[in-house]
């Protein structure tokens, strides 16, 4: 209790220093008038009773200090004194000041960006009941080729019922609905998840209005109920409490609104914006197969089982149901992840390397500012050693220079938190495919980590330089006069060390950012294999309550593509199912029929697609035999199959494609009894960064597809042909909504954004270090030219080549840059293994890397050194002389 | 320099709390209070006398409130808290150990 008292006596000391000291002076003063009174009353006179008093007491300002001594506080006092002398330090020298204070806005800014993301998308929590809990399932490989396969109906029920490490186990699918318009409102296609029942519970989310699923909606045979999230009944339905119980309508379907989810929640994506049962949305046969693979699994754990437990229950529950089918794509192992880390974990090496981008950045920042402080700590020589000398102790001296790194550092600290703020809502902005970016925010641990790194910046600036100006030789300093190129030995090789460090550093940070802009480069120009200028496209999702027969489909979109082939402007219109570049979306099993059976446990396995007949003429993808679809191959008359060269080359070898059969389970009639092969098309890439997979292309005008992207190729902007063709398809159907209108180079783009993002912002992180560099190297320079101004004088009058001076002082500065760029390219080779998974096409050790980043950082070199060379090797030697 | 006045370090905080014990007093009471009470032997210097006050009052054992003092005038008046009638009773124990042992010593030769 006792130190309660004397903190709270300390503080209350503290907040009423001013007061105190006042009352001090008071205090002394009551005494001083008692003395004279007493003196008075002894019979002294009023004059003598006074100086009496005074002589007796003493001096008062001793008296006064002493008494404050005793104040707990002193080491603050001194401490303020301190920083108010550095700050009129820095105000002296505003240049430096103000570009020290720049740079380390700028170094700690970006380390403060990327903390944050790091921090709010890797670590922070997401906000369910006993997160640490939460995982996903995924089926996978034993062989450990696939790890993260969505889950077969079959499968999860099979997992629900036989499992006992969860506490349950819960599946979602996302979907797209048509919420078509009442009262005027425009009809859209809204993003939504199909949800097992008892996700809400598991997650241990409740309805912030109305309730969630019960058991009994999750049914085939319920009455069909929709779950709104809290954004969509804001702004569709005017956050009216009174829509529980009202009916909307989903693809032309009725459902009742039975709850509204709370604001905060946004799983898995805050695109959602409903959710309906998916047991009454999907079939029990499709439930209840374990080939077709397309739900999200989460579970909760039960307390005290680990992972790995419940991995190996899973693993032994799927080798069973693998024997059960040995034919068909079942999977024969589990993997489960956290859930935070299943969100994530794509996202985690690039994060990383920028972060620790940033981190050098930052250091680089820190020795450059410890460079220029050596610098001044060399000029102020004098300074510290008439300190020194009249007593001040070599501790205060240090704490002088790392309280005058301090401020610099917390004034760029403020500085850096705005820049980071800037930054933040910019990245935000251009890197939408992060998930969880909407919890980006500059919180508590942002800010104490911006407290931390301006701590660590001051210390590691200040104790830098403050270690090296030792007082041993105050003596000679002060003896000195001006005889100086001999003298600050010491300073002037740290600074060598701190240059070849920082050099080293900017030479890391040059070679990540080529190879990674390399790697960009060549994901760029991947030949994805079809056309990507002038090609406009566009989603359609046919609503299941008005197109419901093939016939209607087929009907739809034949026309579509007849209107939109008149529009001006338009040389071909298509549509297809999945467009190259789009990322896999569906694969099936299949037999070739004039094939002998594959063995026990072994399938075909191929990327599928819907195309029209014009799909591969206006996308440009070549045929290379046969013939394409026909126009009069529709509904049941359509059971032809295009595949495409690597199909060929996988399964067929040598074999002519033609008039083979291909025996797969899908919606396309005729498809049990076999597909003819009647075309072979050139190879299209779904990922940029992928190699070519074998793929067949169903007929689309089979019928059995409702969403299509509409393609159309131009020959004028094709940006401007989304206005003319939206109005075609409104003037056949008015309730129809439209989604992702892009054109091919956007959803390129897309693919390719993590990429280029990562390069481009390590490039700006790279180039700024260089610059550092260079201004160091330019001020090293500088400063040794300055230093040694007399013996180049002398070398000159003693009849030295202006080019031998220039070659010496460039040969004294180039030193450091050349072991830093030595030091810097053996550490490059060590830093890009780490990010070899973030590279494409491009060796970790790609030579032209390499061999750029030194070119560039040699000639930045030289630049920087040539001009105070070439001031050195124009030196008057009488000037230099006099000088001294 | 000799002189009677010199106190024994540690002692004159000691001699504080007694004062103090009897009733608060301001700090120029308290240096009147030592001298009347020593006969005159024991004169407590400012340069000391405040410090000490200062310093007990940190530690929480006096405390301290401004009233008016005999001649009216407002004066800052110390008085002793219960940690500080410990300390004064620890202190007192500790002299008297120190001065029966150093009396021991003086008186045998």
């Amino acid at each position: 209790m006792r130190w309660l008292h004397k903190l709270f006596i300390q503080c209350q000391m503290l907040i009423h220093r001013g007061r105190a000291g006042r009352q001090l002076q008071d205090e002394l003063q009551f005494h001083l008038e008692q003395q004279i009174a007493e003196n008075e009353a002894a019979g002294m006179g009023t004059e003598e009773a006074r100086r009496a008093a005074l002589r007796s007491f003493g001096n008062p300002t001793t008296l006064r200090d002493q008494t404050r001594d005793t104040w707990s506080w002193q080491g603050l006092e001194l401490f303020l004194v301190d920083v108010r002398f550095g700050i009129r330090a820095l105000v002296r020298t505003p240049g430096f000041s103000a570009l020290a204070i720049l740079v380390m806005g700028l170094g700690i800014g970006a380390n403060v960006a990327l903390f944050t993301v790091v921090h709010s998308v890797l670590l922070k929590p997401l906000p369910f009941k006993d997160q640490g809990r939460l995982v996903r399932l995924y089926e996978a490989n034993s062989k450990g080729a696939f790890q993260d396969n969505v889950l077969a109906g079959g499968t999860f029920a099979s997992w629900q019922a036989q499992a006992q490490s969860f506490e349950g186990i819960a599946v979602n699918k996302g979907i797209e609905y048509n919420l078509s318009g009442s009262a005027g409102q425009l009809p859209e296609l809204a993003h939504a998840q199909q949800a097992s029942w008892n996700l809400f519970p598991l997650l241990g989310v409740d309805a912030a209005l109305g309730r969630v699923f019960l058991p009994s909606d999750d049914r085939r045979d319920a009455n069909p109920t929709v779950i709104l999230n809290w954004g969509l009944w804001k702004r569709r339905y005017g956050g009216d409490p009174a829509i529980i119980g009202k009916t909307i309508l989903l693809d032309a379907r009725p459902f009742t609104v039975i709850g509204v989810l709370p604001a905060w929640f946004n799983y898995p994506d805050p695109k959602v914006q409903l959710w309906t049962p998916i047991y009454h949305e999907r079939s029990p046969e499709v439930m209840s197969m374990h080939t077709a693979h397309n739900l999200d699994a989460v579970a909760r754990l039960r307390p005290g089982v680990t992972i790995d437990q419940a991995t190996a229950e899973l693993n032994t529950i799927q080798r069973q149901i693998r024997r059960q089918f040995p034919d068909g794509p079942v999977h024969d192992a589990a993997n489960i992840r956290p859930i935070l880390d299943a969100e994530v974990f794509r996202l985690k090496t690039g994060l990383y390397a920028m972060f620790a981008a940033t981190g050098c950045l930052l250091l680089i920042a820190c020795l450059n500012i410890a460079n220029l402080l050596v610098a001044r700590a060399a000029t102020r020589r004098k300074e510290t050693a008439v300190r020194t000398a009249l007593g001040g102790s070599r501790a205060r001296l240090i704490r002088g220079q790392v309280i005058e790194s301090l401020v610099l550092c917390v004034a760029g600290g403020v500085i850096g938190l705005a820049f980071a703020e800037t930054a933040l809502r910019w990245l935000v902005h251009m890197r939408q495919d992060i998930p969880r970016a909407d919890s980006i925010h500059i919180d508590g641990p942002v800010v104490l980590f911006t407290m931390g790194v301006m701590l660590v910046c001051g210390l590691i600036a200040g104790l830098i330089p403050a270690l090296s100006s030792n007082d041993k030789h105050i003596l000679r300093t002060l003896h000195e006069s001006s005889r100086s190129y001999t003298s600050a030995q010491g300073g002037l090789r740290l600074r060598r060390v701190l240059l070849g460090l920082q050099v080293g550093l900017t030479v890391v940070l040059l070679t990540a950012s080529g190879l990674l802009l390399k790697t960009y480069n060549r994901l760029r120009s991947a030949d994805i294999g079809c056309a990507t200028h002038d090609v406009l496209t566009m989603e359609i999702n046919l609503p299941k309550g008005s197109y419901k027969t093939p016939e209607q489909i087929v009907t739809f979109y034949e026309q579509l593509v007849d209107r939109v082939r008149q529009l001006p402007g338009a040389t071909a219109v298509a549509v297809a199912t999945v467009l190259p570049g789009e990322g896999h979306q569906r694969d099936d099993v299949f037999t070739i029929r004039e094939h002998p059976a594959l063995p026990k446990g072994q399938v075909h396995d191929a990327s599928t697609y819907f195309a029209d007949p014009g799909y591969f003429n206006a996308m440009q993808i070549p045929l290379l035999q046969g013939r394409l679809f026909q126009a009069d191959e529709r509904l049941d008359h359509s059971n032809e199959v295009i595949v495409n060269q690597d199909f060929v080359r996988q399964f067929l070898k040598s074999e002519n494609p033609l008039g083979k059969h291909i025996k797969v389970d899908v919606e396309v009639p005729g498809a049990d009894a076999g597909l003819e092969i009647v075309g072979v098309v050139a190879d299209t890439l779904e990922d940029a960064s992928g190699a070519p997979n074998p793929a067949i292309y169903y007929p689309f005008y089979s019928g059995t597809q409702r969403s299509a992207t509409l393609v159309i190729r131009t020959t004028q902007a094709p940006s401007a042909m989304a206005l003319p063709a939206q109005q075609a398809i409104a003037g056949i159907d008015p309730g129809l909504a439209v989604a992702n209108v892009l054109t091919m180079d956007q959803i390129l783009g897309q693919s390719t954004i993590g990429a280029s993002f990562d390069a481009t912002l390590l490039l700006a992180f790279a180039v700024i270090s260089l610059l550092l560099a260079a201004v160091g190297l330019f001020g090293v320079l500088s400063y040794i030219v300055a230093q040694r101004t007399a013996e180049i004088g002398i070398r000159i009058a003693l009849g030295a080549q202006r080019t031998q001076v220039m070659r010496l002082m460039l040969r004294d500065g180039l030193q450091p840059a050349l072991s830093g760029l030595l030091l810097g390219l053996i550490a490059s080779a060590g830093v890009a293994q780490l990010i070899q998974s973030m590279l494409y096409g491009t060796s970790a050790l790609d030579p032209a890397v390499y061999i750029l980043v030194s070119a560039t950082l040699l000639v930045t070199a030289v630049l920087a050194c040539a001009l105070p060379a070439w001031r050195a090797s124009r030196l008057d030697p009488m000037t230099a002389l006099r000088l001294e | 320099m000799g002189k009677p006045s010199d106190l024994l370090q540690g002692t004159l905080d000691l001699l504080i709390l007694k004062t103090l014990s009897i009733e608060g007093r301001h700090g120029w009471a308290i240096a009147k209070r030592i001298q009347q009470i020593s006969g005159e032997v024991l004169q407590v210097q400012q340069g000391s006398l405040y410090p000490a006050l200062h310093r007990l009052e940190q530690q929480g054992w006096i405390k301290a409130k401004w009233a008016e003092s005999e001649t009216g005038r407002q004066a800052k008046f110390y008085s002793l808290t219960a940690a500080g009638r410990r300390q004064l009773d620890s202190e007192t124990t500790q002299w008297a150990r120190l001065s029966d042992a150093i009396n021991l010593v003086v008186q045998e030769s």
